[in-house]
C-alpha cells in the first residue's frame, strides 16, 4: 500500500498518457467506449488529486512535500516530480474542470471531429506534468505537450473563425516556446543547473559578473510565461482564440492561462521572492503594473465585447491579471487571497464558457450584435407587446440557465454571497494591511491603492457587462426558442457552481489552507531542502528495489 | 569560432524575426523555422564551445576535466529539435487549412485593401 502511495505522484501524468494512447487505438465509431474511458480517466484524476492534496496537507504547518525521483537518481541530476500544496491544488482544479468539460462534451461536441478524447487526455497530461515537474526543461516539455494538444483542441470542430484564431494562437505560442528555450539555456549556462530547487539554492551565490546574464535569462523566461498567462500587452491573441474555441475546450482552456500564472508564482517566489535584489524589485513592479494593466484591458474588453464568448474570454484576462498583480505585491496574505481567487475564478469562468454555449442555443444567430445595436440606437422599445397574462411562465430549462448565469455573474463580479466576494475581500483586506494585523502599521503605498481601485472597478465593469448580457438574453421580449438542453450538459455547470458554493461555505478552512500554501511559497527553503536532500533519507529509497 | 557562431545565430534569428513579422503565412512559418535553428544553435553555444572534447568520459577512467564537453545542452537540443519539428508540421497543416478556408494566405485571413 505504501509502495503504491509513493507512486501516486506520477499517476496524474501516466494515467492520461495511457488513456490517451488507448483512445488513439480505438475506432472513432466506438463512441461509447471512448467516452467511458476518457471520463473514467478524468474522474480517476480527481480522486488522485484529492489523495495528493490530503497527503500534502497531512503534516500541517509547511505541509508535506512529496518528491518523486524518476529512476531514483539523486535530485539535481535527474528528473524530479514535486507535489506540494500548490501543485496538488492545481491538479485538483484541473481535474475537476476537465471532468466537467468532458461530461459536457459527451452531449454533442465529442462528435465534431476526430480524436477529441485523445487530445483531451494529452492536454491533461501536459497540464498535470507542468504542475508537478521540478525542473525547467521538463517544464518546457510538458508545456509543449499541453500546447500541442491545445492546438488540436482549439481547432476542434474547424470553421473559418477557429482556423484563423488558431493560426495566430499557434504562431504566438511557437514564438513563446522559442523564448522559453533561450531563457532556459541562458539560465543553464550561468548556473549549470535546471532543477528549480537547485537553481534557487545557487542564485544567492552567483558571482556578480554573471548576474546580468542570469537576469536577462530570467526576464526572457518570464516573458514566455507571461505570454501564456495573458499579461497585457502579450494577450491580444487570447480573447479571439478562446471565444472561437468549442465550449468544453474553452472551458478547460480557462486553466491554461493559470499554468503561466502558476509557473510565475512558483519560480518567482523560489528564485527572487526571498531575497530582495534590485532586479527582484524591478520584476515585482513589472508583475504588479503589468497585472493592473491586464485587469484594465480585460475590464474594458468585457464592457466592449458584443458577444458572450468574448465577454468570458476577457474575464479570463481580468482573472489572470488580478493574480499576477497580487504576486507582484509579494505579501503572504495577498498571495493567499490570490490563490483562493484563482480557484474560484477558474471554476466560475469554466462554468460560464459552458453556459454560454447553452444560452446561444436558445437565441437566433447574431442576437448579440442586434441587442447591442438596439441598445445604442434606442430601437425596439416601442415594440413591446402587452402581455395578456399576469405573469409569464418561465420554462424550467430557462430558469436553470438564468440561475446559473446569475451564479457566474456573482462569482466573476465578486459580489456576495458567492466565493468571488470572499476572494476579493481577502485580496483587498491583505493589500490594505501591509504589516499584518497591527493597526496603524506601515502606510499603504500608492501602488496598493491603485491595485485596490482597479480591483473594485474591474468588478464593477464585470457586473455591468454581465447584467447587460443577462438582460439581453433573458428579458428580451418576443418569442424565444426553447433551448433543447440535456441533463448531461446542465449537470457539469451546476456542479462547477456548487463547487464555488462549497468554497464559500467552507471559506474558513479553504482560506487557511491557501494562506498556509502562500506561507510555504514565501519561505522556499523547505521546498529547496526537501528536493535536494540526499536520496538515502527520502521515502522513495525505502521502498527497495522491486 | 565564437564570433562565427554568434554571427550565424544573429543572422538566423534576425532574418527569422523579420520573416515572422511578414503578412504571408508561408513567410511566418519559414521565419519560425529559422528562429528555431537559431535557438538550437544558441542552446549548444550555451554549453560552452569546445573543440575536440569528449562528453563525460574519455577512453578509460575519468577524463581530463579541462577537456570536457557538457552533454546536457546537446540532449536539450535534441528534444527541442523534435518538438520544434512536430509543432512546425502541425502549423503547416493549419496554414493549409487556413488557405483553403479563407482563400488567401494572409495571416489575418483577409487581404488588406491596397
Amino acid at each position: 500500500m505504501t509502495r503504491m502511495f509513493d507512486h501516486l505522484t506520477i499517476a496524474p501524468i501516466v494515467l492520461p498518457l495511457v488513456a490517451g494512447a488507448v483512445l488513439l487505438l480505438l475506432d472513432e465509431r466506438r463512441r461509447v467506449a471512448k467516452a467511458a474511458i476518457s471520463l473514467a480517466s478524468a474522474c480517476a484524476l480527481v480522486g488522485i488529486a484529492v489523495l495528493l492534496l490530503i497527503q500534502a496537507d497531512a503534516a500541517g504547518g509547511t505541509g508535506t512535500i512529496s518528491v518523486y525521483r524518476l529512476g531514483d537518481w539523486p535530485a539535481p541530476f535527474a528528473i524530479v516530480l514535486v507535489a506540494d500544496r500548490l501543485s496538488a491544488t492545481m491538479l485538483l482544479l484541473t481535474s475537476l474542470l476537465a471532468s466537467a468539460a468532458l461530461m459536457f462534451s459527451l452531449a454533442r461536441w465529442q462528435r465534431a471531429g476526430p480524436h477529441f478524447h485523445s487530445l483531451f487526455q494529452f492536454l491533461l497530461m501536459g497540464l498535470n506534468g507542468a504542475f508537478l515537474t521540478g525542473d525547467l526543461f521538463n517544464l518546457f516539455v510538458f508545456f509543449e505537450l499541453l500546447l500541442a494538444a491545445s492546438y488540436g483542441l482549439a481547432l476542434h470542430g474547424t470553421g473559418i473563425a477557429r482556423v484563423k484564431a488558431g493560426l495566430h494562437y499557434i504562431a504566438m505560442n511557437l514564438l513563446a516556446s522559442l523564448m522559453f528555450l533561450v531563457g532556459v539555456s541562458l539560465i543553464y549556462a550561468v548556473t549549470g543547473t535546471l532543477n528549480m530547487a537547485d537553481l534557487a539554492a545557487r542564485i544567492p551565490d552567483l558571482p556578480s559578473e554573471y548576474r546580468p546574464l542570469f537576469e536577462a535569462g530570467a526576464a526572457i523566461l518570464g516573458t514566455a510565461f507571461l505570454l501564456k498567462a495573458g499579461m497585457w500587452p502579450l494577450c491580444f491573441w487570447l480573447p479571439t482564440t478562446y471565444a472561437a474555441a468549442a465550449a468544453p475546450v474553452a472551458s478547460v482552456f480557462a486553466i491554461m492561462t493559470k499554468v503561466g500564472v502558476y509557473v510565475v508564482l512558483r519560480l518567482w517566489l523560489l528564485g527572487f521572492g526571498s531575497h530582495a535584489s534590485e532586479a527582484g524589485q524591478a520584476g515585482g513592479e513589472i508583475l504588479l503594473y503589468g497585472g493592473i494593466a491586464t485587469v484594465v484591458f480585460g475590464a474594458i474588453g468585457t464592457l466592449a465585447s458584443q458577444d458572450n464568448a468574448r465577454l468570458a474570454a476577457f474575464s479570463v484576462l481580468i482573472s489572470s491579471g488580478t493574480i499576477l498583480a497580487a504576486i507582484g505585491i509579494g505579501q503572504v496574505g495577498v498571495t493567499g487571497g490570490a490563490l483562493y481567487y484563482l480557484v474560484s475564478s477558474t471554476l466560475g469562468i469554466g462554468a460560464f464558457f459552458l453556459l454560454i454555449e447553452l444560452i446561444e442555443r436558445s437565441r437566433e444567430p447574431g442576437a448579440d450584435v442586434l441587442a447591442v445595436t438596439r441598445e445604442a440606437y434606442g430601437e425596439g422599445d416601442e415594440a413591446l407587446p402587452e402581455d395578456d397574462e399576469a405573469g409569464v411562465t418561465i420554462p424550467a430549462a430557462m430558469g436553470m440557465l438564468g440561475f446559473s448565469f446569475l451564479g457566474c455573474a456573482l462569482i466573476l463580479a465578486g459580489l456576495p454571497p458567492l466565493s468571488g466576494f470572499v476572494a476579493k475581500f481577502a485580496l483587498l483586506n491583505a493589500a490594505l494591511n501591509p504589516a499584518g494585523a497591527i493597526p496603524g502599521g506601515s502606510p499603504v503605498g500608492p501602488a496598493r491603492w491603485l491595485y485596490v481601485t482597479v480591483l473594485m472597478v474591474s468588478g464593477l465593469a464585470a457586473l455591468i457587462a454581465m447584467v447587460r448580457a443577462g438582460i439581453n438574453i433573458f428579458w428580451i421580449p418576443g418569442e424565444q426558442r426553447l433551448p433543447r438542453i440535456r441533463a448531461i450538459e446542465m449537470i457539469p455547470i451546476v456542479v462547477l457552481l456548487l463547487l464555488c458554493v462549497a468554497q464559500t461555505v467552507q471559506a474558513g478552512p479553504v482560506m487557511r489552507f491557501m494562506n498556509m500554501t502562500a506561507e510555504a511559497l514565501h519561505a522556499p527553503a523547505a521546498y529547496r531542502n526537501r528536493v535536494l536532500e540526499p536520496a538515502a533519507t527520502a521515502p522513495m529509497q525505502e521502498r527497495g528495489t522491486p | 569560432m565564437e564570433i562565427v557562431l554568434s554571427l550565424g545565430i544573429a543572422a538566423l534569428a534576425g532574418s527569422g524575426m523579420w520573416l515572422v513579422m511578414r503578412p504571408r503565412t508561408f513567410q511566418v512559418i519559414l521565419g519560425l523555422s529559422l528562429l528555431s535553428y537559431a535557438v538550437n544553435l544558441f542552446i549548444v553555444a550555451m554549453g560552452r564551445l569546445q573543440g575536440g572534447a569528449a562528453p563525460i568520459l574519455a577512453e578509460r577512467g575519468v577524463g581530463n576535466p579541462a577537456q570536457y564537453a557538457d552533454p546536457l545542452p546537446h540532449a536539450l537540443v535534441l528534444t527541442a529539435i523534435v518538438i520544434g519539428f512536430a509543432t512546425t508540421a502541425l502549423m503547416l497543416v493549419v496554414l493549409l487549412a487556413a488557405r483553403g478556408l479563407t482563400g488567401t494566405d494572409h495571416v489575418d485571413g483577409v487581404e488588406r485593401e491596397p
